[in-house]
């Protein structure tokens, strides 16, 4: 949930990615960090197995600059992708203000990236929140890879509601700072219009 | 989404005045008042070497984690967790289910001085939390998200 501290004129916000395991959500919160100057940003933490898979979530504080005088704050996560780790993946939804899906474009993934998003529709459910009501925007990740869907099979098979699509390398950087605007935005916007503003 | 949580300034001062007298009466390295999702609100203490940003979400992460123990366990939420190091301590309490509070102390306290401590500061802590939800929710006043415009948004993100 965004906290809006008057005294300190903070404004914080809690982004979500999440999608289907080794689909390279943590790979967009390192290149992040690796583009971002050190004032902007914190540490970041990874909780990971020995074999660097996500255990629990991927940590990355972001200051975005100010607006009218309050600094913006976005607290990034990243959930661990695998089946088993389910209650992990509810616990870091709790709170949150907007959602990215890092879609994995490859052709034998496509059935993974159905299961995880019906898995983040179904965990917001569950967190009282509803996906099509939340900042939500969708990235295709792997483009550069030869044995990928195409972005029109991609948007039919997991984007109906025709949220903000973006494709993306997430390796060498392509579409994730795009992506990364569009939910800090959407979050924004969304802010704004839940105070009658 | 639900509504954005708050803090104003006056409740800061006296929720960052209790963490001090805490921080004093408890013999403690430093405390830290954290948000539910893990932002910092308050410290006090020795918290200059310590990434705080980076404690709190990997405290609140903990704290959401034992509550997902608790649950399958049938257990009310463990409203305190104590974890001994070597050399510091660290005692976690949730306050009103809005807040975390941490206590960092090493051999000059005990557990028994910061756990009757933090009893009394979350208490005290509860009501200020108390306060400042009933002063959001019957503030009708233009708030900051009101005024802020498209062209703010687009203007944080123009490199
Ligand atoms: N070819 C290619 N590999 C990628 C891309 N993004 C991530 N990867 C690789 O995919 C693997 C899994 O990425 P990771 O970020 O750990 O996935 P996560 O499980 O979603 O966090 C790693 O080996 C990444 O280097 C991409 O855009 N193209
Ligand atoms: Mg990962």
């Amino acid at each position: 949930m965004s906290f809006i501290n008057y005294s300190s004129r903070e404004i914080n916000c809690k982004l979500v990615y999440y999608g289907p395991g080794l689909g390279g959500k943590t790979t967009n919160l390192q290149f992040i960090y690796a583009k971002t100057s050190p004032e902007a940003k914190g540490k970041m933490i990874s909780l990971a197995t020995e074999t660097e898979r996500t255990l629990f979530f991927d940590f990355l504080p972001l200051s975005l600059g100010e607006i009218r005088g309050f600094k913006t704050r976005f607290h990034l996560y990243t959930v661990p992708g695998q089946v088993f780790y389910d209650a992990s993946r509810k616990l870091i939804l709790k709170g949150v203000d907007g959602v990215v899906f890092v879609a994995d474009s490859q052709i034998e993934r496509m059935e993974a990236n159905i299961e995880s998003l019906d898995n983040l529709r179904q965990n917001l459910i569950e967190q009282g929140y509803d996906l099509d009501k939340l900042p939500f925007v969708m990235q295709y990740n792997k483009r550069d890879l030869p044995n990928i869907a195409s972005v029109a099979e991609l948007h039919e098979a997991l984007n109906p509601t025709n949220v903000i699509e973006f494709e993306a390398r997430a390796t060498t950087g392509v579409g994730v700072f795009e992506t990364l605007k569009a939910i800090a935005k959407a979050v924004l916007t969304e802010l704004r219009r839940g105070s009658g503003g | 989404m639900s509504a954005p949580e708050v803090m104003f300034p006056e409740e800061q001062r006296q929720i960052s005045s209790v963490c001090q007298r805490l921080h004093r009466d408890a013999n403690a390295k430093a405390v830290l008042l954290i948000g539910r999702d893990g932002q910092p609100i308050a410290e006090a203490g020795e918290v200059g070497e310590i990434d705080v940003t980076s404690l709190s979400s990997l405290t609140a992460g903990n704290v959401a984690a034992t509550g997902g123990i608790s649950k399958i366990l049938r257990e009310k939420d463990f409203t305190s967790q104590f974890h001994e190091g070597e050399k510091t301590h660290v005692h976690i309490t949730l306050v009103a289910g809005r807040a975390i509070l941490v206590v960092l102390f090493d051999e000059r306290s005990s557990l028994g001085l910061v756990r009757l401590r933090v009893r009394k500061a979350t208490e005290e802590m509860a009501r200020l939390f108390e306060q400042v939800a009933k002063k959001a929710a019957a503030s009708t006043g233009p708030s900051i998200l009101n005024e802020i415009t498209d062209a703010d948004i687009d203007k944080l993100f123009n490199d």
